[in-house]
């Protein structure tokens, strides 16, 4: 029998078509599905069996395609999310029916509040069975249906193939996101020609990809026009592909350009022009340029309630441009004086031929000083380890080129706020969703998207927790991935609340700790702990040169608190906090 | 405001509960929803009548054409439209009142449909402050049953605009 484990060259080199016969040549549904899938060019699978996919499964056998078995099918899902985020393709996870299908919920939501493609094929019972409550049955279609772009049910063998290619198509194009294919296991055994050039049928998809060109223009005169510009971008504008065109933008017309969360990496942060993250937990000379800016630049972002704080304030002395590829982004929470609906990587070449250099020496000279007066940071003093300075010094040490994957909590702000990314794809979050155990498996998913990459999963003590079974995954395929844990003890984004908004009742926001690095050492990776600010750089040294999975348990200052912060539904300008950064400049 | 939104849908399985999802999932209220076949046999019309102010209004119709299945939307704010509702009603029709009950309906153009010993059915259809009036009109004798379509509606082509009553959504 063939193992599953680690055969990552199995592929290599092999023809990616399975034995095929004629076109009209009778083939299985579950053949149909896996030719399919090579078809759109998937080299790559995530996902984990179960009885009513075992057709599926059976073709996969001999099937060229690289297949990794999560612990979990969450697990297995933000795995295809990683993959995806990292590598610009679909992600593809395959789940069974039932249990198998409602596991995946978590991961097709994260994907969806961040535009992910992701296609997930799960198994249903027979046809003749749905709506029995038959064995292992759910509503896939139902339970799935808010958290994807699309998704449908294939009782009749002939749909397949036109099915699996719409799934694609729509997970990938305009305003991606995940798509659920479920697929009935006397569907898998029906028996059909297959027709690769089987044409899509969606007559309710359009795709907007080019802006309307007086919108434009309109835009490219507000920017020429404009004294005090800020560019804000999300992550549409890495999802797009336009890095390279942001970054023509900013330079030739002389933007100061701010990310979301989820834009991080579009613009290099060591550029001049970057002001980095606006929002929450943004930083002072960011959400100070955006309350003040007479033009803000919206491109690729949505304009999410962490970003804005209090609407009616948010920017409210600019102008609006807004460049976005979902129409319904477009005026839902901030009204859009320039509204271009598009492709970001289209509008941005138009508007960087349209835009001239303009100093606006008085703009950049104000935001200096804001860069001077509150610059990011913390006690660094202080002989505990400080959070902050553990990510400082990963960012150092992997010359601030690894792809970085988080959990959700402090540790994922203070990653954005003291990792440095240069370039799209490198910030791999759960941004929209907020998902905790998000790090591990979306960090192994990068990892096989990326295999000469460093990937490092800065993650929380309990985030890292609620999925660190896939650690035995990362072992199995020999991932070298990296995991550096902020341990503070505490779910320390619920406690910060609880410590400013609760009167300090810090209440359920403790849990009792594994010794982590020997929990990884029991799964066959590598633990280390670090419990001195001495040996943080030498740990993270060590865990750089391993050749397995990694977990570095640092044991951080257990009450650090993330500055600045705009309380909720507070204006951008109302930070707390700075006096705190105010003193540390 | 009220708005008639008119979606074209593929007529495939799971495109209602889709469509009604996202009503509810965005908080959108919805006065009614009304399906039928179109002409197409892949085709489906959904006539929505929602309520909200024009931002509302605006996300409505761009998250229904967001919807993938969904092919076209139309909102008829501002259009000259024939809306349409169709109501079965039973009440109570004592012998003695059955005269003044008889003119009532002819005033309204309804059609008995059904009569009991003491009751009558009456079908009714029209814009729906006609139904509505009409209900307000029965109720002292006695309503025992109603059962409304909800509204269906149609823009005018203007050329021959006029004869029928004229309906903009905005009434
Ligand atoms: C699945 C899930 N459950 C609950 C939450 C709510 N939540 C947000 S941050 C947080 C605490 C995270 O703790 P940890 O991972 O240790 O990160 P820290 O804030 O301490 O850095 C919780 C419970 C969430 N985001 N995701
Ligand atoms: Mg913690």
């Amino acid at each position: 029998m063939k193992s599953d484990s680690s055969r990552p060259a199995d592929s290599a080199g092999k023809s990616p078509i399975l034995k095929s016969g004629p076109l009209t040549a009778l083939r299985t549904g579950a053949d149909i599905a896996v030719q399919a899938l090579i078809d759109q060019g998937v080299d790559t699978m995530f996902g984990y069996p179960g009885g009513v996919v075992l057709p599926f499964f059976d073709k996969l056998y001999d099937a060229p395609i690289r297949f990794i078995i999560p612990r979990h099918e969450q697990g297995g899902a933000h795995m295809a999310d990683g993959y995806a985020r990292a590598s610009g393709k679909v992600g593809v996870i395959v789940a069974t029916s039932g249990p198998g299908a409602c596991n995946l919920v978590t991961g097709l939501g994260t994907a969806m509040m961040d535009s992910i493609p992701i296609v997930a094929i799960t198994g249903q019972v027979r046809t003749d069975l749905i709506g029995n409550d038959a064995f292992q049955e759910a509503d896939t279609t139902g339970i799935t249906r808010p958290v994807t772009k699309y998704n449908c049910i294939v009782k009749d063998v002939k749909d397949l193939a036109r099915v699996i290619k719409e799934a694609f198509f729509i997970a990938s194009t305009g305003r991606p996101g995940p798509v659920v294919v479920d697929l009935p296991v006397d569907v898998q055994v029906a028996k059909t020609s297959y027709d690769p050039k089987v044409e899509m049928r969606l007559p309710g998809y359009r795709l907007k990809t080019k802006g309307h060109s007086r919108q434009i223009s309109m835009a490219a005169e507000a920017i020429n026009k404009s004294e005090k510009p800020v560019l804000y971008v999300g992550g549409g504008v890495v999802i797009a592909n336009a890095g390279e065109e942001l970054r023509a933008l900013a330079k030739k017309a002389h933007l100061p350009v701010t990310m979301t969360l989820l834009g991080l990496g579009s613009y290099d942060q060591n550029e001049p022009e970057s002001l980095d993250m606006l929002g929450m937990h943004g930083t002072a000379y960011a959400n100070y340029a955006v309350h003040e800016c007479d033009l803000l630049i919206a491109v690729g972002a949505r304009f999410d309630d962490r970003v804005t704080g209090k609407l009616k304030t948010f920017a409210a002395n600019a102008k609006v441009i807004h460049i976005d590829i979902d129409p319904a982004s477009i005026a839902k929470n901030v009204r859009a004086d320039i509204p271009v609906v598009g492709d970001a990587k289209y509008i941005l070449t138009e508007l960087v031929n349209q835009v001239e250099y303009r100093e606006r020496k008085e703009w950049f000279a104000k935001i200096a000083q804001w860069k001077k007066k509150y610059p990011m940071g913390y006690d660094r003093k202080s002989t505990n380890i400080k959070p902050q300075y553990v990510i400082e010094q990963v960012c150092e040490l992997t010359g601030g080129d690894a792809i970085i994957t988080t959990g959700v909590g402090q540790h994922q702000m203070w990653t954005s706020q003291f990792y440095k990314f240069k370039r799209p794809r490198q910030f791999i979050t759960s941004g929209g969703l907020g998902t905790m155990g998000f790090g591990l498996p979306s960090a192994i998913g990068a990892q096989i998207a990326m295999p000469d990459a460093t990937v490092v999963d800065i993650d929380g003590d309990h985030s890292f927790n609620m999925t660190l079974t896939e650690l035995r995954t990362a072992v199995q395929y020999e991932l070298p991935i990296k995991v550096c844990i902020m341990n503070n003890g505490y779910m320390g984004m619920v406690r910060q609340w609880q410590e400013l908004f609760y009167n300090k009742r810090y209440s359920k926001s403790y849990l009792a700790n594994p010794d982590y690095s020997k929990v990884a050492e029991a799964l066959g990776a590598v633990g280390i702990t670090v419990e001195k600010k001495a040996d943080v750089p030498k740990a993270i040294k060590k865990m750089l040169t391993e050749k397995m999975p990694c977990v570095v348990d640092f044991h951080v200052e257990p009450e650090e608190n993330v500055w600045p912060m705009v309380p909720s539904g507070k204006s951008l300008h109302e930070m707390d906090g700075l006096d705190l950064l105010e003193s540390m400049a | 405001m009220k708005h008639i939104i008119s979606a074209l849908v593929e007529n495939k399985p799971g495109v209602l509960a889709h469509v009604s999802g996202m009503f509810a999932a965005r908080a959108f209220n919805i006065d009614s929803l009304v399906v039928g076949r179109t002409e197409d046999p892949q085709l489906s019309r959904m006539t929505i009548v929602v309520v909200g102010d024009d931002r509302v209004l605006e996300q409505v119709r761009k998250q229904l054409a967001k919807i993938i299945p969904v092919v076209k939307v139309q909102d008829f704010a501002g259009q000259a439209v024939v809306a349409r509702d169709l109501m079965l009603i039973t009440f109570a029709a004592p012998a003695e009142k059955r005269p003044e009950i008889l003119a009532l309906i002819e005033t309204f153009k309804g059609n008995v449909v059904d009569i009991g010993q003491k009751t009558i059915m009456v079908e009714i259809s029209g814009p729906e402050e006609k139904i509505e009036a009409f209900i307000e009109m029965c109720r002292p004798y006695g309503i025992k049953n109603v059962a409304r379509t909800g509204t269906i509606a149609m823009p005018r082509q203007e050329k021959t605009a006029g004869g029928q009553q004229e309906t903009t959504n905005e009434d």
